[in-house]
């Protein structure tokens, strides 16, 4: 079947800001679709309140809206734009229940809308639990049996149905507060009790635990005319119990035979025929038991996911992509597969090769959480890694999880020196915990049983990960002693070791060698990686798309030929100008899609100058790592090693490390060293940047300011340097991005407690401490430079003060209070630092504003978190002007020299991931904790700022009750703001010293108890509904204690919430600004006519 | 792998691989080429159609479910010698019995591993299956490379004779099951149709689809006269797949010219082969043929995609099979033909008994069913 040509314009909802389960996959799939359809004539509209995505670029669709994903303003776009489909498939559940919601709302009927890809019967199906359940028992499917349950006698009647063990969840509780496994009655009447009793509606799902079953996932497709492939088997290390977004996942599935594959194969194809999925991918998880190969459907997600970017990328074949022309009429043999150009999409990919995803977990920045794996899913970022046999792959993405773990860890007093070790009884205990309880740490547990003399089937039985995988890290545990007993690394073993995916630096450790010595070895004896092509088709047919990934073969040669045995390579590195960017790894706070966005941009303005591009990274959710982005990608890890191999068989004019993040910064100099060009700005400038002294050289050479501040490398240093500064001061480790550690202490009994157990100070490791500026504005500025010119391309203030994390603070283009003349001193400045500092390409300043005092923060001459935010707002792609910069081009011959004035406000607001982690505090402070960013555009900062909250997920109210309870400092700040409160009509409950403050000064408040003054308290009142929104400020360990339960409880119970008078102020001007007329709608594409207009009338 | 021994795969062309040995030590020639189906090794020791050739699976870790009583496909492996990157030494699954090592030494089948299965693919690819030789005893290249050389090729040579059984018998087995196993079937009720299936190599899951499907089957020799067959007057006959070249099997090809249009009958690669050979139609060999699970044919006249499991190295020529019969199925990679149809019988290239493979062709079966009926 043809394209549909009854359709003309289309919407794609995006998936909105990255969140913990949600991240930039859908900006893969989004693109892919977005291009897709484009490419087939198809008018696209885009709406996505996530301004660091590559499909928010103007150029990918025709009408890109960054406005909030509620129905509110869906409707308005779609009032203007009038498009005849949605497609809801490609932005997560986000996407899918924005979908659902403007169906029930009546929208798409008023408009004529049509959902293609998936229909909103086949969304209830698939998501609503008793109709899956129904649909499944249809197809005679088991799914884990449940019930739900309003009263302990109905409780009982379902366990007694289930059996023991058997999980409790709370409905309507986040975080899983109140559940529990139950392994027998007693403790089943205990969880049941707490379980109702935690439940606003008293109700709990009771469900038969499968805990320990294997775990396995397929991708589907299917196309208007019925037909359906599979894409590939995923198989889960970890089994059943950990969420399938922070398993170990492995493709293909590993230890199906195919008589089971094929009965997985056999469901997934009924399933999402019955679920009536029409064109599209879904992705269907089972659970199957070890013992007899009984099978449960988990479910289905009628929507590309995480796990469909993984197996586009592990097998070569682009789902989203797919996905998107099947959803306008074509079906899947009417396409042709990209890689081979010869055969068409309706075949099922055949790999030759293993591909291992580990996910990447932050625990370290939310010490109140245990790091434990469950089903509720954590991790922020995932690897993936290729390699020909499973140890290749699993060693491949350890190191490339950059956790300075470059295989499997010693974790058992780890500065032990042997490998394998006798543990005392205790270690053993140790042990048995580690495996029992899985951690992010739990392979270092099994690699060190496994040391420790634990059999197989020992691990197996408390893990219950299948015995094949725990074989496979014992052939390496046996592969790294007989490493560790050699007296010499003879060509065999090494390239055995190689062969298993040992990384030099772990060779190295193990035979206490220096990395150096391990590649001249290697070196010597010829051992060195070739490179092997992704075709989706295991070799069968030609591939033309240069997808590649290392591994170590074995030489081969003809007796008829000369030339001497040698492995095959199949990189086949052109004569073209090339240069290679280094990408950003995997997500993790602090470094996310906004560095992703910056390499690819950086990749298109590569092609645009005539360079072949290279792309090396290894994170999966990635448009980076689609195979169409660079003209070369290589998924491989991004350490030193694995770079330099890949310099050595591209020989690239030179490298580009500045937009990747820390990740590709931390290589700049080993590689320089190597003799690689590193491009732009020079690796010495970074440093000078980088290192604390050679920083304050620099700032007193151009007269700048900055806090008062010392480095120290002992207890007793940091003590006397605080004393000088006066408390309180900030403190941080050097070399950390994201604020990690870094935390503002208030006396000196705080101080030595965060040197002693937050960080090891050392003189390889200083600490650094700075006088924190209280009350501050910050302010962040990005730079544009070619070593010639600097152009300042935006200033943002923020609307925190100063000590919360400049990720995590919202911030405005333009700023909003700041006067001209502090703007002009702050351009001067920047540009002065991007002069002295030979910067080519981009840099970021932070300010700190006191009064008339500027000081400067942090200088990093790179690009920023902030770069494609201010690329929208102010319509010039900044990443990719910077990559002209750095490849020779001068600003003036790229036409941009004078800095973009936007008449409109563009406010970014960072998202947090505080509801997946019970027991976490909510406080912002120093340590980034945002997991993605929104952005919210209008008119003025009131409107651009609502717009921002609502994107972020709190809810503006536009009535009921106010709670304010704020630190004496802010008190008199907080008169204003509840007059504001007042005049908008809400009324206002507060605290005692905050009540009787108000009170003073005329503004009436209700009195409400602190938690522990008696019943009912503030916490019960937010319980109970009865209040809209939340102004909660502290100070002091024991005051931020007592006022937990608030900011915890607000967050369970979606309420609104700030923690800081400048965010609170903020709030209630947009409150004003939705009460005073509603907030429209705008594409980025008419504001930058409007800019254009206003330019040229100037 | 316990076993380190040094072992060589040398190809016709000259190349040689040196690898380790698994399975039973020795030497073995015969024609190599690649399969790419990630799951069903064990199948595919077992397909008779493999019989004269050495398998490299292009998936590199074969072994790792292990080996079991069950998922065979004839009575014993057929496969001369097995090429894998990295075998298995400690399988794991429910199913499992024994290790792919073991059950190569039990049943005397030299493999290689540690070499790199995807260059030989790409050789296969490029230059065409060729003949080649493993060996554990001899590892002088020179002499291997000879020894390879002087094998005799496929073309021409009657392997069905090698593989077919020599008496009739009957079948009543019924497709695996994860419940209950292998099942027998004990009546197949008053739709029942009576089919002789001739066995020229057929795999088990063909009978088992048959009985299924209604069929009471009785398996027939492969030189078993037309005439006999016709004497105990079947429903339906069907033919089966095999091993090497149809052209060489003239007498399955007189039989068959015999058999059309007295009786429905249904063929499966190489009774697809033959019956096109029997219609007038010309065979050739394939470049480096079709081995996996994952290949696209089209259903010409429903335009429905069908993931088939396949196995051949010869194929029909479409244009010799112009105004003789209709081709019904193509094969979307290269266009081949994939099947044929015409009065009173139907074949296919493909294997719609999967095993290994997608289920997505079963329909064939009661397609052949329904022949019966009229």
């Amino acid at each position: 079947m043809p394209k549909r040509t009854d359709i003309k314009k289309i919407l794609i909802i995006g998936s909105g800001p990255i969140v913990i389960g949600q991240a930039c996959e859908f900006d893969y799939s989004g693109t892919q679709a977005c291009k897709a359809l484009r490419g087939e004539g198809y008018e696209v509209v885009l709406v996505n309140s996530n301004p660091a995505t590559i499909m928010t670029d103007p150029d990918l669709a025709d009408a890109t809206y960054i406005e909030p994903i509620t129905v509110p303003m869906l409707t308005k776009v779609i009032e203007i734009e009038r498009p005849d489909a949605i497609l809801p498939t490609m932005g997560g559940q986000t996407a899918l229940n924005a979908s659902l919601d403007l169906a029930e709302a009546g929208v798409l009927k008023k408009y004529g809308i049509e959902l293609i890809g998936a229909n909103v019967k086949a969304i209830r199906k698939a998501e609503d639990r008793e109709l899956f359940k129904e649909a499944m028992e249809e197809l005679n499917l088991s799914v884990p049996r449940s019930g739900v349950a309003n009263d302990m006698v109905a409780a009982r009647e379902i366990a007694v149905d289930i059996g023991f063990p058997a999980i409790l969840r709370p409905s309507f509780t986040l975080g899983g507060t109140g559940g529990g496994i139950a392994y027998n009655q007693e403790e089943f009447e205990e969880i049941a009790a707490s379980g109702l009793d935690a439940s606003p509606t008293n109700e709990i799902l009771i469900e038969e635990s499968i805990i320990g079953w294997k775990e396995f996932e397929l991708e589907v497709m299917r196309d208007h005319a019925d037909n359906v492939v599979i894409i590939c088997p995923i198989e889960n290390f970890d089994p059943m119990g950990i969420h399938t977004g922070d398993s170990i996942t492995v493709a293909p599935a590993q230890t199906l035979t195919d008589k089971e594959y094929q009965i997985l194969r056999d469901a997934s194809v009924a399933i999402i025929r019955e679920i009536g999925v029409d064109t599209g991918g879904s992705n269907i998880q089972f659970a199957i038991n070890p013992k007899d190969g009984r099978l449960a459907v988990i479910e289905m997600n009628p929507r590309v996911s995480r796990s469909s970017a993984l197996a586009s990328k592990a097998t070569g074949f682009p789902i989203a992509k797919i996905a998107a022309l099947l959803s306008v009429g074509y079906t899947l043999d009417e396409i042709p597969n990209d890689i081979t150009k010869k055969t068409p999409a309706s075949f099922e990919p055949t790999i030759d090769y293993v591909v291992t995803k580990i996910p990447r977990f932050t625990f370290e920045k939310f010490p109140g959480t245990k790091p434990n794996l469950t089903t509720q899913m954590k991790s922020v970022g995932e690897v993936m890694a290729i390699g020909r046999t499973f140890k290749e792959s699993f060693h491949k993405a350890l190191r490339s999880m950059e956790t300075d773990a470059y295989g499997l860890d010693k974790i058992i007093n780890p500065n032990r020196k042997a490998y394998m070790f006798e543990p005392t009884a205790l270690e053993k205990d140790a042990i048995k915990r580690g495996l029992a309880t899985p951690t992010p740490d739990k392979l270092s547990y099994m690699a060190d049983a496994l040391r420790a003399g634990f059999s197989i089937d020992d691990i197996y039985h408390i893990t219950m990960v299948d015995p094949w995988f725990i074989r496979q890290i014992w052939d390496i545990i046996e592969l790294e002693d007989e490493l560790s007993r050699a007296t010499e690394l003879d060509e065999g073993l090494l390239r055995r070791a190689k062969e298993a995916g040992f990384a030099n630096k772990m060779i190295a450790e193990i035979g206490g060698l220096k990395e150096t010595e391990v590649m001249e070895l290697l070196g010597a004896s010829n051992v060195v990686p070739v490179y092997k092509r992704v075709d989706t088709c295991a070799a069968e047919f030609e591939a033309s798309t240069p997808y590649l990934y290392s591994t170590y073969e074995r030489p081969f040669y003809n007796i008829n030929s000369n030339n001497p045995p040698a492995a095959l390579c199949e990189a086949a590195p052109t004569e073209n100008q090339k240069v290679m960017i280094l990408g950003s790894g995997p997500n993790r706070i602090g470094q996310g899609i906004e560095f992703d966005y910056c390499c690819v941009h950086a990749s298109y303005a590569l092609k645009e100058a005539g360079f072949e591009s290279i792309m090396v990274n290894c994170n999966p959710e990635t448009v980076s790592t689609d195979y169409d982005t660079s003209d070369r990608l290589y998924f491989e890890p991004l350490t030193f090693e694995d770079v330099m191999a890949i310099v050595e068989k591209e020989k690239p004019f030179g490298v580009i490390v500045q937009l990747g993040g820390q990740t590709p910064l931390k290589l700049a100099v080993p590689l320089e060293k190597a003799g690689v060009k590193i491009l732009g700005t020079p690796p010495d400038s970074i440093d000078r940047a980088e290192d604390r002294e050679r920083f304050d050289e620099l700032l007193t050479k151009l007269d700048l300011k900055r806090p008062d501040s010392g480095t120290a490398r002992s207890i007793d240093e940091s003590v006397t340097i605080a004393g000088r500064i006066g408390y309180p001061v900030m403190v941080r480790p050097s070399y950390v991005l994201g604020g990690r550690a870094m935390v503002i202490v208030y006396d000196e009994s705080a101080l030595i407690e965060y040197m002693t157990k937050a960080v090891e100070a050392s003189p390889e490791h200083p600490i650094l401490i700075d006088c924190f500026l209280a009350g501050a504005i910050e302010v962040d500025c990005d730079v544009i430079c070619d070593g010639r010119d600097a152009v300042i391309s935006g200033i943002m203030e923020h609307i925190e003060e100063a000590g919360v994390h400049s990720g995590d603070s919202a911030c405005s283009i333009p700023p909003y209070s700041l006067q001209p003349d502090i703007l002009d001193q702050i351009r001067t400045q920047a540009k002065a630092l991007a002069m002295e500092l030979g910067v080519i390409g981009l840099m970021n300043v932070q300010f700190a504003v006191k009064g008339d005092d500027i000081y400067i923060i942090e200088v990093n001459p790179r690009a920023s978190r902030t770069i494609p935010y201010v690329s929208k707002t102010i319509y010039k792609p900044l990443a990719k002007l910077a990559t002209q910069v750095m490849v020779g081009k001068t600003l003036k011959e790229l036409g941009f020299t004078e800095e973009v004035a936007p008449h409109y406000t563009a406010v970014k607001e960072a998202v947090f991931p505080f509801i997946k982690f019970p027991g976490v505090d909510s406080l912002l402070g120093p340590e980034m904790k945002s997991t993605g960013e929104v952005m919210g555009i209008a008119e003025d900062f009131g409107g651009a700022f609502a717009k921002a909250q609502i994107s972020a997920g709190n809810t503006m109210p536009l009535k009921g009750t106010v709670f304010i309870s704020v630190k004496d400092d802010d008190k008199p700040y907080m008169v204003e703001i509840a007059r504001d409160i007042k005049e908008a009509g809400f009324s206002i409950i507060a605290t005692a010293g905050t009540e009787s403050y108000l009170r003073e000064h005329h503004v009436d408040a209700e009195m409400v108890k602190k938690v522990g003054d008696g019943r009912p308290d503030i916490v019960d009142r937010i319980k109970s509904n009865q209040v809209d929104m939340v102004i909660n400020t502290t100070v002091g360990e024991k005051s931020i204690a007592d006022s937990f339960s608030i900011r915890r409880s607000s967050l369970e119970y979606a309420i609104p919430y700030f923690t800081t008078v400048a965010a609170a102020k903020t709030a209630v001007m947009g409150i004003k600004e939705i009460q005073g007329g509603g907030l429209t709608v705008k594409s980025i594409q008419e504001y930058h006519k409007e800019l254009i207009q206003r330019s040229s009338a100037s | 792998m316990e076993n380190k021994r040094k072992a060589i795969l040398a190809l016709s062309d000259g190349t040689i691989f040196e690898g380790l040995g698994f399975g039973a030590p020795g030497e073995v020639a015969a024609e190599v080429c690649f399969n790419t189906s990630m799951t069903g090794y064990q199948e595919i020791l077992t397909d008779p159609s493999y019989c004269g050739q050495m398998v490299a699976m292009t998936y590199p870790q074969i072994g790792n479910y292990g080996l079991n009583v069950e998922d065979v496909e004839s009575w014993r492996p057929w496969v001369s010698g097995f090429i894998v990157k990295e075998p298995c030494a400690e399988p794991s699954s429910w199913r499992s019995e024994e290790s792919l090592d073991f059950y190569m030494k039990k049943h005397s089948i030299v493999g290689i591993h540690g070499i790199d299965t995807r260059a030989l693919t790409m050789l296969l690819r490029e230059r065409g299956a060729m003949e080649a030789i493993i060996s554990t005893v001899d590892l002088d290249p020179e002499s291997l490379v000879r020894k390879a050389q002087a094998h005799p090729s496929l073309v021409g040579r009657d392997l069905v004779k090698e593989v077919t059984c020599t008496e009739p018998y009957t079948w009543d087995e019924l497709p695996w099951s994860l419940v209950d196993g292998y099942t027998r079937a004990s009546d197949l009720g008053d739709n029942a149709k009576m089919v002789v299936a001739y066995d020229f190599g057929i795999k088990r899951n063909i009978l088992r689809m048959l009985t299924a499907a209604g069929c009471a089957v009785r398996v027939v020799p492969a030189n078993t006269p037309a005439e006999e067959v016709l004497a105990m007057a079947p429903d339906g006959v069907f033919l089966s797949n095999g091993p090497g070249d149809p052209a060489a099997v003239t007498y399955a090809v007189e039989n068959v010219k015999k058999l059309i249009g007295k009786v429905p009958l249904f063929g499966i690669c190489l009774g697809h082969q033959i019956t096109s050979l029997a219609l007038g139609g010309k065979s050739y060999k394939l470049k480096f043929g079709h081995r996996g699970g994952n290949q696209p044919v089209m259903d010409l006249a429903t335009k429905k995609v069908e993931i088939t499991s396949q196995n051949h190295g010869f194929a029909i020529d479409g244009d010799s099979m112009k105004d003789i019969a209709h081709v019904s199925h193509i094969n979307l990679n290269d266009k081949t033909v994939e099947g044929i149809t015409g009065p009173g019988f139907f074949t296919v290239q493909y294997h719609p008994e999967s095993s290994p493979g997608p289920h997505d062709s079963e329909y064939l079966f009661e397609r052949f069913m329904e022949s019966m009926k009229a």
